[in-house]
C-alpha cells in the first residue's frame, strides 16, 4: 500500500474490499484540495461505477465513524480520576523521599540542593563506597518518581478534553480532572450543586463549620484557578461561586451531551470582568461597585 | 414566499401547516402517510425555509452539511438531496447522526473538525452544489470560507449564524453585519434573514461562491 500523498483521494491505492485499510484511511487522510473521487476511483479501477463507490463510501465512513465514536467515548472519566491521584501520589511520594534523600546525603556530600532538583543532581553523581550507592540509588528513584508525576500530567493534558471538553476548557485539564476525582466521577459531579462543586476538596474546613466552629469555607480546590486567587480577598467568595456556577453547567454539558459550548465561556469571562471591576470602582472612587452588590 | 424546493410539501401537522418531507422519522417526529414533519424550531434550515428565503435545495444536488449534530436536519436535506457529507465533531451526537445514516443511502457520517476541511478534503468531492453550515464555535465566517473549495463555481452557501457563539456581549446585529462582512472573501451573499421567532440571535444567510 503507497502512502497516501496530499493530493489523493482516501480509496487511492486500496483495494475495496480491505475494511480496515479504508477505515483508517478515512480517519487519519488528508488532502489539501478536494477532486472529482467518484470519477476517479472509477477510472482508477476502484469501484465499477459511481453508484457502488458511493455505496463502499457509505459503509467505510460509517464503520470509521463508529469505530472513532468508540475510541472517544472509551476516554472515560474513570481513567482520569486514577491518572490524577496517581499523580498527586507520586508526587507527594518524590517530596517526601526527597526530604529524607536530602537530610541523608548531607552527611555525605556537600552543598546538597533540597527538593526534587536536588536529587536529580545527586542522581548523576559517581558514589564511591557503599553508602553513596545507596544515597545514590535513592535519589534517582526519587528522579523516575518525579519523571513520572510529568508524564501523568502530560496524559491528563491529552484525555481531560476528550472527557470533559467544557470542564477542561473552563477549569484547565488538571483542575477538570480533580474535580471528577473528588465528585468521584463526571456524572457525580454533574448531579451536584454548584455550592457543593464550590467547596469541594475544602471537607475538613466545611465540617467543622458545620460543627460549629470557625466560617464556611469561600472555595475548595477552586482555589487554584486564576479566577479565584487572581482575585482581590473581598472579591474571592464571589469569583468562587461564579466560577462553580459555569463548572457546574459545563460538567452537566459534558455529562449529558459532550459538545463545546462557547458562549458558556464567554459568559464567565464577562461575569469575571464584573467582579473585577469593583476593585477598579472602589480605587477611582465611582459608585459602580455598590451597584453590582445590589444586584 | 417563495416556492418549496422540490421534495418539500407544506402539510398539517396538529392543525398548523407545516413543513415535511418524505423519507425515515429520525426523532419521533409526527408524520402524515410517508411525510413526516420538519420541525422549523429544531432545525435553522427548516426556519430558513419557513421564513420565505430561497434555499433552492433541488433534487439530487451534492451536499457538504458541517455541524450535523444528531442529524435531525441533515436527514431532512439527505432525504431531498443526492450524496450528502454530513461533518459532525463531537462524538455523542455522532452516535444518534450513524442512526441517521444506517437508514440513509446517500448520507456519509464524517467525524471531523470543520474547522480543518484537509482532514476530510480526500473524502468528500470536489464540485458540489450546496453547503450547510449550522456550527456553534467561534469564526463562523472563516469556517464559511475555509470550506468554500468544495463548491461549484456557482455552488451555494446556506449559513446559519449563532450571535452567541461569536460573542455574547455584542449586539447581536453588530455580530451578523462583521460576519457577512468576513463571508466577502469567499461568497456573495444573496439573502439575509434573521431566524425570529424559530431560534433566537440566528441570521440565516444565502449567498453564492464568488
Amino acid at each position: 500500500m503507497s502512502d497516501q500523498s496530499t493530493g489523493a483521494g482516501w480509496f487511492a491505492g486500496r483495494a475495496p474490499e480491505a475494511d480496515a485499510d479504508l477505515r483508517a484511511a478515512i480517519r487519519t487522510g488528508r488532502a489539501d484540495a478536494p477532486a472529482d473521487w467518484p470519477t476517479e476511483a472509477v477510472e482508477g479501477g476502484f469501484a465499477d461505477d459511481t453508484e457502488a463507490y458511493y455505496e463502499t463510501l457509505r459503509a467505510a465512513a460509517i464503520d470509521a465513524a463508529r469505530e472513532a465514536v468508540a475510541e472517544r467515548e472509551g476516554a472515560d472519566d474513570q481513567q482520569l480520576l486514577h491518572a490524577v491521584r496517581a499523580m498527586d501520589d507520586a508526587t507527594r511520594t518524590a517530596n517526601e523521599l526527597a526530604e529524607r534523600c536530602h537530610e541523608w546525603a548531607g552527611t555525605q556530600f556537600d552543598a546538597v540542593e533540597p527538593g526534587i532538583d536536588g536529587a536529580r543532581t545527586l542522581a548523576d553523581r559517581e558514589p564511591s563506597d557503599p553508602v553513596e550507592e545507596r544515597v545514590v540509588a535513592l535519589a534517582e528513584r526519587i528522579d523516575d518518581l518525579a519523571s513520572e508525576a510529568d508524564d501523568l500530567r502530560g496524559f491528563i493534558e491529552r484525555l481531560a478534553p476528550e472527557v470533559a471538553p467544557n470542564l477542561a476548557e473552563m477549569a484547565g485539564s488538571v483542575l477538570a480532572a480533580r474535580l471528577i476525582s473528588l465528585a468521584g466521577g463526571l456524572d457525580a459531579l454533574a448531579k451536584k450543586p454548584s455550592g457543593t462543586v464550590q467547596v469541594l476538596g475544602a471537607e475538613d474546613a466545611l465540617f467543622a463549620h458545620l460543627a460549629g466552629h470557625g466560617s464556611s469555607p469561600k472555595h475548595g480546590v477552586i482555589y487554584t484557578h486564576e479566577y479565584v486567587n487572581g482575585t482581590r480577598p473581598e472579591d474571592r467568595g464571589s469569583a468562587a461561586r461564579a466560577l462553580a456556577g459555569k463548572l457546574t453547567i459545563a460538567a452537566r454539558i459534558d455529562h449529558y451531551s459532550g459538545d463545546l459550548r462557547p458562549e458558556i465561556h464567554a459568559e464567565l469571562d464577562e461575569r469575571m470582568a464584573t467582579i473585577r471591576a469593583r476593585a477598579d470602582g472602589e480605587e477611582s472612587g465611582s459608585a459602580d461597585g455598590n451597584e453590582e452588590e445590589a444586584r | 414566499m417563495s416556492d418549496l424546493p422540490e421534495g418539500i410539501q407544506r402539510r398539517e401537522f396538529d392543525g398548523r401547516q407545516r413543513l415535511a418531507t418524505r423519507g425515515e422519522p429520525v426523532y419521533g417526529e409526527p408524520t402524515d402517510g410517508e411525510w413526516r414533519c420538519w420541525d422549523a424550531g429544531r432545525s435553522k434550515l427548516g426556519a430558513m425555509i419557513e421564513t420565505g428565503m430561497d434555499v433552492r435545495l433541488t433534487a439530487g444536488d451534492g451536499v457538504l452539511y458541517l455541524g450535523a449534530a444528531s442529524g435531525t436536519t441533515v436527514s431532512h436535506v439527505a432525504d431531498i438531496a443526492g450524496p450528502t457529507y454530513a461533518v459532525e465533531f463531537a462524538a455523542r451526537p455522532m452516535r444518534d447522526l450513524l442512526d441517521v445514516a444506517e437508514a440513509r443511502e446517500n448520507l456519509f457520517p464524517l467525524l471531523k473538525d470543520a474547522r480543518k476541511p484537509e482532514s476530510y478534503s480526500h473524502v468528500v468531492e470536489s464540485d458540489l452544489d450546496v453547503l450547510v453550515q449550522d456550527v456553534a464555535t467561534r469564526g463562523q465566517a472563516s469556517v464559511a470560507v475555509d470550506n468554500a473549495r468544495f463548491l461549484a463555481d456557482d455552488g451555494r452557501l446556506l449559513l446559519a449564524i449563532k450571535a452567541r457563539s461569536e460573542d455574547v456581549t455584542a449586539e447581536p446585529d453588530a455580530v451578523f453585519d462583521e460576519v457577512c462582512e468576513e463571508l466577502h472573501e469567499g461568497y456573495e451573499i444573496i439573502d439575509r434573514e434573521r431566524l425570529e421567532p424559530y431560534h433566537d440571535d440566528h441570521l440565516g444567510v444565502v449567498a453564492r461562491r464568488r
